[in-house]
């Protein structure tokens, strides 16, 4: 039976974790069909994914946002064709998917990091700290995909046809009010190349400006610890780690930041990670590949500087 | 109005969690317990609301061995009124959504404030599957909530940075972290707490099945990457990222 991807826009693309899951979708069977809520041209770069048979595009006000109660119910309208049901574990994914498991009485597995056959699963449990393999009786299955376990689906290669979604109801209950989307030249903090975080020692949001020139230079996103958001010094969508965004770029740059076991769940799988802290036995420095000692405001400019 | 808030007994965040030597799991014998980070956060918006008039009782509860006691009589003593235990051990979301539904309809609250995610299964999923079953609107992650007789207006937190979205009443809402700083219970508080009423019932007593659909296979640490090199100057680190790396 085929399995449905539920797409994350990107603007007018679909974004990087959405290609992540697709990857987890083929693993379980050939015949991955992506499901676009809104967005014509974001449903034919879906169409372009290699490995996607079939787009389905839902358009109408109830679907522009992504409310969870409307894309819920359009999933479980689409259910019956489908044995298992994915969407990336971002925060939309996360919002509309354990709604779609409870509507079809399904136990979710969230965050899977691998597909063992069509019924078991790996995630990780106790923030990083343990990976459990784990098998469902239930007979359809709906999942959420960490997407830094999964290479992506290359963004070219398909050219499958896109259809319109059947009409599904809305219930209502909700409604879009307004957002605030930081916009930004760099690149998204899942889907970037390299990753420079900054933490509580940067201080103050001023002085975690000071990541931004080496940023430029590599191009590279920004992110941040909890500690550094909860001060304010960074955004709340810039954390990395158990409760915040998982990334793993090739390189990860944490710039004082100590390594807490909240925050290592969300970079450890970087394949290059470094660590710039002024103290020696800060426990980053145990999955840091390389360790620079000392302080960040000397360190940050040289840094800079020699990056050219 | 009346506001529900599950809480759930997990392993402390500070502690460094071991896998079982046979592969079932994590050691939790004579491991400190506590209240989930993110529920507590729940209870004290709970509070919050109820400080502005708009909430009048908040009732706890949890799905959890005997001992989730010490957890309810936190939530007491933070400011809740009353607390339900459900006696049941290692229930999954889908199940504990499926008893608090149940205690919903018998207590009809207009609200139910969850965590987000419980830090040992990491599933994020419990608050959205209980407004599922029940047909109710759901504002996760949420970093502001803004409560009137009409409905919730609630700030979440989504990867770009945040949205604002209107409930309509009654309602879901699960917390982020930033959306209040969880008080500590008083000494007086915690002696009070231990007069307020606690009801202990069984999933049959509310007509829930909990039999669960997942099998844990097996449970393993994860691989352990090694600690690598440290180097004497910027232009030492950015030499090797270069040429050894190849990273940049
Ligand atoms: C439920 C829960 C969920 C959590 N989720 C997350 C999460 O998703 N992500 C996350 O990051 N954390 C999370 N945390 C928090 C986590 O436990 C740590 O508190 C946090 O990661 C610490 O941030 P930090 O490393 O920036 O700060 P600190 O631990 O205070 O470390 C600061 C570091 O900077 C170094 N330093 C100080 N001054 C300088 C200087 N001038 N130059 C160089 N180095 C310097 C210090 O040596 C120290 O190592 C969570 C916690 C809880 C309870
Ligand atoms: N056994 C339980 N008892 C009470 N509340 C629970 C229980 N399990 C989960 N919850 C609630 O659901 C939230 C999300 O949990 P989870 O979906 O398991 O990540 C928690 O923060 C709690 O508010």
């Amino acid at each position: 039976m085929a399995v449905l991807v539920l797409a994350d826009r990107s603007g007018t693309t679909v974004s990087q974790p959405t290609r992540s899951a697709v990857a987890a979708a083929a693993r379980i069977d050939a015949d991955v069909h992506v499901l676009v809520l809104g967005g014509s041209e974001a449903a034919q770069a879906a169409a372009r994914l290699a490995g996607v048979t079939k787009v389905i595009q839902a358009d109408g006000p109830a679907y522009e946002h992504g409310l969870a109660e409307p894309a819920a119910a359009l999933l479980v309208a689409l259910a019956p064709g489908y044995s298992h049901l994915l969407a990336p574990g971002s925060a939309m994914g996360k919002n509309i998917m354990p709604r779609v498991a409870a509507l079809l009485d399904v136990q979710i597995i969230t965050d899977i990091a691998a597909v063992e056959g069509p019924d078991t699963f790996r995630r990780f449990i106790y923030a990083g700290n343990a990976l459990a393999t784990v098998k469902t009786a239930d007979a359809k299955k709906v999942l959420t995909v960490r997407a830094a376990s999964f290479d992506p689906a290359p963004a070219e290669g398909g050219a499958a046809a896109v259809e319109a979604a059947p009409a599904a109801e809305d219930p209502g209950v909700s409604s879009f009010v307004g957002a605030e989307i930081a916009q930004s030249e760099r690149p998204e903090l899942t889907a970037a190349r390299v990753v420079i975080s900054g933490g509580r020692a940067m201080g103050s949001a001023e002085n975690f400006h000071l990541l931004e020139g080496i940023a430029d230079k590599l191009g590279a996103a920004i992110g941040a610890s909890r500690a550094a958001v909860d001060a304010g010094y960074a955004p709340n969508d810039y954390q990395v780690g158990q409760t915040g965004k998982i990334v793993a770029p090739e390189l990860y740059i944490a710039v004082g930041i100590s390594g807490a076991i909240q925050h290592l769940a969300g970079m450890k799988d970087s394949k290059v990670i470094v660590a710039i802290n002024k103290d020696e036995e800060a426990p980053i420095f145990q999955v840091a590949d390389y360790g620079l000692v000392g302080d960040l405001f000397k360190l940050l400019p040289e840094l800079e500087q020699e990056l050219g | 109005m009346k506001l529900l808030v599950p809480v759930k007994r997990v392993v402390d965040y500070n502690v460094k969690v071991r896998v079982k030597a046979d592969g079932t799991g994590v050691e939790t014998a004579n491991v400190k317990m506590s209240m989930n980070p993110f529920d507590e956060i729940a209870v004290e918006e709970a509070v919050r609301l109820k400080e502005k008039g708009t909430v009048t009782e908040i009732v706890a509860v949890t799905i959890g061995p005997a001992q989730a006691q010490e957890q309810l009589r936190t939530a007491l003593a933070m400011g809740a009124d009353r607390a339900i235990l459900v006696e049941a051990d290692g229930a999954e979301p889908l199940g504990v959504a499926k008893v608090l539904k149940a205690l919903v309809e018998r207590e009809q609250p207009q609200l139910v404030i969850l965590g987000k995610q419980a830090i040992d299964d990491d599933m994020n999923a419990t608050g959205q599957m209980l407004a599922a079953l029940l047909g109710w609107s759901q504002g996760t992650y949420a970093s502001k909530v803004e409560l009137s007789a009409e409905g919730a207006k609630v700030t979440r937190e989504v990867d770009g940075g945040l949205e604002t979205v209107q409930l309509k009443l009654p309602a879901i809402v699960t917390t982020d972290l930033r959306l209040n700083e969880p008080r500590y219970a008083s000494l007086p508080n915690i002696m009070k707490a231990r007069k307020k009423p606690l009801e202990t019932v069984k999933p049959a007593d509310l007509g829930v099945d909990l039999t669960p659909r997942l099998t844990v296979v097996k449970v393993e640490e994860p691989p352990k990457r090694q600690a690598g090199v440290k180097v004497a100057s910027v232009a030492e680190l950015v030499s090797k990222l270069k040429t050894e790396a190849k990273v940049i």
